[in-house]
């Protein structure tokens, strides 16, 4: 996996290629590209709702954390997924 | 919307059944027959001169609300030239406000800066710009235009100044793929975020020009080698563009899992209003749904056109028992008319195929035919007629 690449100061935003949004026809958040498009499954849709340059990784973590007690610890999760969303040009750092 | 002119209000029976099938999340808008070039290879009906009646803006707007309910979430403008609809700035707005991402396809011909600016207020997410080949020369003869080439050059580089995600489509063919290398690097010059390198497929005009495009296996190789080397050094360099090389299926053993499957992701409409599952199936003689008579839904989920080949009840041996019919439903409908007679066929592209031989034969005229650009069937209203039927 990617981790390593992310730290938790980073404050991922969007890449601009992409388009990030709510499809209730599919019940999931989605990203739109040209042509294209890739739906999320619930958990990365939980963290690229909060994806918004100003958020740090850091501050991610403990709004999930506290969004979903029961989930335990979510750094190895969250960090892992923004590594690889980061790999796929999703995000910029 | 309706008018069935069924005399009763009770809901006609309906003598298809509906098999099992997704969402149109893919809606192609074919806003015009118009195009001011005249590629050999457009996907335009032969026939076009025929259609000459254009849905009105709010027709189109009616539509894409329609499209938007059934799950629809890219749309596409394209034609024909969609910049010669003069209301297309009111599309892009109405389906952006819709929550589509909103793609315009266009050739460049006709685009500037100010309208690029305008249409970005509107809320367009992307332009894709066609390219006929990376040399002025081959590029204006393809396009029988010549100052078609330095406006392209132009509006890509504006594309990417404005901010747009930039696709840049490049059809390549047995006269412009042995300079694949230059296409590439103009890409690169250009900052293209995606490129397409396809060869086109033989329908329609590029069928009746199949010829003077189809590569042989020869160049194909070597296309496909210089684009996996630049493929490498784009990664090394850190650069995201994506090379998307696709052959063309007449060199493969195995046809294309056409459309997804049809009636299963995409909707196109065309300039006239006609509902199709694929923009090249007008040329079945199928009878296909029209967005006058009925909604969209019923289109989808109803319409004998579009439950036609959905599943696999309607195929014949060998696709029948092969167990490979669920990964390409058989291949292509219009190029098993166009090829083996019967649209119900399999695709000749197929080994198995029983027409496969008529593939094979054009390969090999591939390999001995000179190019001869005057040899071309250019698209074009007056060769178009030549076609028609009225
Ligand atoms: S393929 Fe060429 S001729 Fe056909 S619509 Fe596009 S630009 Fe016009
Ligand atoms: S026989 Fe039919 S289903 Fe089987 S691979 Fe060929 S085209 Fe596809």
């Amino acid at each position: 996996m990617n981790d390593g690449v992310i730290s938790q100061v980073d404050q991922p935003r969007l890449n601009p290629m992409f388009r990030f949004q709510w499809e209730k026809a599919q019940d999931c958040y989605v990203l739109l590209y040209p042509e294209g498009m890739i739906q999320l499954n619930g958990p990365a849709g939980e963290i690229m709702a909060l994806v918004d340059g100003k958020r740090s990784v850091a501050d991610i973590i403990i709004t999930l954390e506290q969004k979903f007690r029961d989930a335990g610890d979510l750094t190895e999760d969250i960090t892992g997924f923004l590594g690889d969303a980061y790999a796929q040009h999703w995000i910029t750092l | 919307m309706r008018s069935t002119g069924s005399p009763c209000s009770a809901r006609p029976s309906l003598p298809t059944e509906v098999k099992p099938h997704g969402q149109p999340l893919w809606l192609l808008a074919e806003l015009t027959y118009k195009c001011p070039l005249q590629c050999p290879y457009c996907s335009n009906p032969l026939d076009f001169s025929d259609y000459s009646s254009e849905l009105s803006t709010q027709q189109w707007l009616d539509l894409f609300q329609q499209g938007r309910e059934l799950g629809a979430v890219q749309l596409g403008f394209s034609g024909g030239e969609p910049l010669v609809r003069q209301d297309l700035k009111q599309l892009i707005g109405g389906a952006h406000e819709m929550g589509y991402y909103t793609n315009l396809i266009t050739s460049g011909v006709g685009l500037n800066a100010d309208k690029m600016a305008d249409f970005r207020d509107a809320g367009l997410d992307h332009i894709q710009v066609s390219f006929q080949a990376s040399d002025e020369s081959v590029n204006n003869m393809l396009a029988g235009s010549e100052k078609a080439f330095q406006q392209k050059l132009n509006m890509a580089k504006e594309v990417k100044a404005q901010g747009y995600p930039m696709v840049l489509n490049f059809v390549t063919h047995r006269h412009n793929i042995d300079r694949i290398d230059r296409i590439i690097e103009l890409c690169i010059e250009l900052q293209a975020d995606y490129v397409e390198l396809a060869t086109c497929q033989y329908y329609g005009w590029a069928h009746e020009n199949v010829e003077q495009l189809l590569p042989t296996r020869q160049q194909l190789e070597h296309a496909e080698q210089v684009t996996n080397r630049y493929r490498q050094q784009l990664e090394e360099a850190g650069n995201p563009m994506k090379l998307i090389f696709v052959t063309p299926d007449y060199y493969e053993e195995r046809p294309k899992g056409c459309m997804n499957g049809w009636g299963q992701v995409f909707l196109t409409i065309t300039p006239d209003g006609m509902a199709l599952p694929c923009h090249s199936a007008r040329m079945l003689p199928i009878e296909f749904p029209r967005v006058t008579e009925m909604s969209l839904q019923e289109i989808w989920d109803q319409s004998p056109g579009f439950n036609y080949f959905r599943g696999d009840d309607w195929m014949q041996e060998p696709c029948r028992s092969c167990d490979e019919k669920d990964k390409d439903f058989g291949g292509c409908r219009c190029q098993a008319y166009m090829l083996a007679g019967d649209m119900h066929a399999a695709d000749p592209v197929c080994g198995k195929s029983p027409d496969h031989h008529k593939i094979e034969a054009v390969r090999q005229r591939s390999e001995t035919v000179r190019n001869d650009s005057s040899a071309f069937v250019y698209r074009n209203t007056r060769n178009s007629r030549i076609f028609a039927r009225g």
